[in-house]
């Protein structure tokens, strides 16, 4: 199989006030023509990685390729071919949307002639058109973002990094980006894509791997992923804590993971949704217990998580940071967009 | 994929963006990705009012305020208080001005742009390049508006036009050196409030305890040497016999050698900055 991305073994330490050891030793291939999640909460070396392969930073041991050229040894020739969009929306707010691509156009070194048509085009694509002559301050965030994913796509990049393309976006500007996303990687771009959302690198990636402080500590499908984890949290709100306790016990038999309790709620990670809820209300009927909440939801990183390591995600670290979503110790869930949901919504 | 040096820029196809590793090549690409930096920066710079009225209103102001308000008791001798004043403003307004150096590098590490530019196909020595070169040009815009004021309240340069374009491109010289020494801040900051609360406290002795607005001579005896020698002075001093007539040469070749010596000094070490700042 051709990949257009290779990591092989890479570590990255920074030195500084705390040292950091952001890579442990990680490596991964993106086959061509595909996207990979690189899942993981902040702090855990996705961005590092990113860096890497986008030849900004240089790893401390290790090797990486881009359609196989060492992206230490050849950065000029990498960085002709690949596109970075970031979680920073890295656009400059003092210019227009066209003045920013055009810019990035003439920074890719294309032709005089096609980059003001490149440009033109891209805004149409994104549609950002009516917007093009407007300066970025009067942007809202999906459209900075949207902007800054076409930057990455000026020069026709066939390997596109995405880092966090979607953090702090709203639902539907979420939702647009995805859509976007999708069409180019149905154009036949390669994409790395690094999330803290199971529900994207679920919806985007074919394949996808879960880091954790600087170690990949699960690879696969988005799909033997969640058959490992079980597809639907279940997640039931009591009136006391001894309550909670006694549930946690009765749904034992539901699921092959054991019941969380965390204060008066338990959660069990359930493989057939419906089916277990259906069991889990039988439960607490036969136990004559009334629950405050029931619901039924996607398991979210922090689920995945917990399974994987036995632990919450902790966000100790703003190196990859967004600090307005990274929330706290203990965050009960990873995403804002995996609202809970209604068992009624779920099929 | 890779491209020999006599093919020299390999096809924009389906995919990517031209790459050549002919030096010839790379040599023009580097010149033309500093002239898009520069005319990023000089667009971007006119749509901020504050760093517009950095460089036109306040330069208007000093004049006024030293000219008539504080001027009055200030005694100069062998020439009028307004013409021993000029040549101090350019310098200063100019030395103030490079804190914008500093500010819009800060500005674009915080932002992610320079992260972005780090991983384009563009020259590694774009950045800083077009960010001085953009400060160049606007620091020209300056002093055309100080001569302009000047004038108007009473400015009468003696040498004529030859010695006073001299003096224009000396003080330009000292300020693109200052610049370099700027950038240094702007990328050892955490972010752009701190690169302006760094550049201030180094600025005011530099253009105070100058010979910008009253003679040396009256300050303590402590202070003489440093007010002197320091390089605004130096510059300022340089100008002034430039404008004004005076001993010439020794200024002028002590002001060239402090910027050269900036320079030698700051270039590199910006670059060291901006290749080892993540």
């Amino acid at each position: 199989m051709q990949y257009s991305i290779e990591a092989d073994t890479l570590k990255k330490t920074f030195t500084g006030k705390h040292e950091v050891r952001a890579l442990d030793g990680v490596s991964f291939n993106v086959a061509e023509g595909t996207v990979f999640g690189l899942l993981g909460p902040n702090g855990s070396g996705k961005t590092t990685a990113v860096r890497i392969l986008t030849t900004i930073l240089q790893p401390d041991s290790g090797r990486a390729r881009v359609l196989g050229h060492d992206v230490a040894k050849h950065a000029s020739l990498v960085r002709s071919l690949i596109g970075l969009a970031g979680q920073y929306a890295a656009v400059d707010e003092n210019l227009t949307g066209r003045e920013n691509l055009q810019m990035v156009g003439r920074l890719n070194h294309l032709p005089r002639s096609t980059v003001a048509g490149r440009a033109k085009e891209l805004l149409e694509q994104f549609d950002l058109a009516d917007a093009a002559d407007r300066i970025l301050k009067t942007y809202s965030g999906g459209m900075r973002r949207r902007l800054d994913l076409a930057a990455a796509l000026v020069a026709r990049p066939s390997v596109l990094f995405l880092d966090e393309p979607t953090t702090g976006l709203d639902p539907q500007s979420r939702n647009d980006l995805w859509e976007v996303i999708e069409s180019l990687v149905g154009g036949g771009t390669t994409v790395l894509l690094t999330t803290q959302y199971l529900e994207e690198a679920d919806r985007l990636a074919h394949s996808l791997a879960v880091l954790d402080h600087g170690h990949v500590i699960a690879e696969g499908t988005p799909e033997e992923l969640k058959a490992d984890l079980g597809a639907t949290v279940l997640e039931v709100g009591l009136d006391t804590i001894e309550n909670a306790r006694r549930a946690a016990e009765l749904f034992r038999p539901l699921g092959s993971h054991t019941p969380q309790v965390s204060g008066t709620v338990v959660e069990v990670t359930v493989d057939n949704g419906p089916e277990s809820a259906m069991a889990g209300l039988r439960f607490l009927d036969q136990a004559g217990i009334i629950p405050a909440a029931f619901t039924l939801r996607e398991p979210s990183l922090d689920d995945v998580f917990l399974a994987l390591t036995g632990r919450r995600t902790e966000n100790e670290s703003d190196q990859d940071g967004d600090p307005a979503l990274s929330g706290g110790r203990g965050r009960r869930r990873g995403s804002p967009a995996m609202e809970t949901v209604g068992m009624g919504e779920l099929s | 994929m890779t491209t020999t040096a006599t093919t020299a820029i390999s096809a924009p196809t389906v995919s990517g963006a031209p790459h050549s590793d002919n030096v010839g090549v790379r040599l023009r690409w580097a010149v033309a990705d500093s002239l898009t930096i520069t005319k990023r920066n000089i667009l971007s710079y006119t749509r901020i009012p504050e760093a517009l009225f950095f460089s036109t209103v306040q330069p208007i102001m000093f004049v006024l305020l030293f000219r008539y308000v504080f001027g009055g008791s200030i005694n100069v001798t062998g020439t009028s208080y307004v013409n021993y004043l000029m040549p101090g403003i350019f310098v200063q307004t100019v030395a103030f001005g490079s804190v914008q150096t500093s500010v819009g590098l800060a500005e674009d590490l915080q932002k992610g742009l320079i992260e972005r530019f780090r991983a384009l196909p563009m020259a590694r020595s774009a950045v800083l390049a077009g960010r001085t070169t953009a400060d160049l040009c606007r620091n020209v815009l300056t002093v055309v508006i100080v001569t302009v004021v000047g004038f108007l309240v009473g400015f009468r340069p003696t040498t004529g036009v030859l010695p006073y374009v001299a003096g224009i491109l000396l003080i330009l010289l000292f300020a693109y050196a200052l610049s370099w020494g700027f950038a240094v801040i702007g990328l050892s900051a955490p972010n752009s409030e701190v690169a302006q609360v760094i550049a201030f406290p180094l600025l005011f002795p530099l253009t105070f305890a100058s010979s910008a607005f009253v003679p040396v001579a009256n300050m303590p005896s402590w202070l003489q040497g440093f007010a002197t020698y320091q390089p605004v002075s130096v510059t300022i001093t340089a100008c002034r016999a430039l404008m004004l007539g005076g001993e010439t040469a020794t200024w002028v070749i002590q002001s060239l050698l402090w910027s050269i010596g900036l320079l030698v000094v700051l270039v590199p070490l910006a670059v060291h900055r901006y290749r080892t700042r993540i």
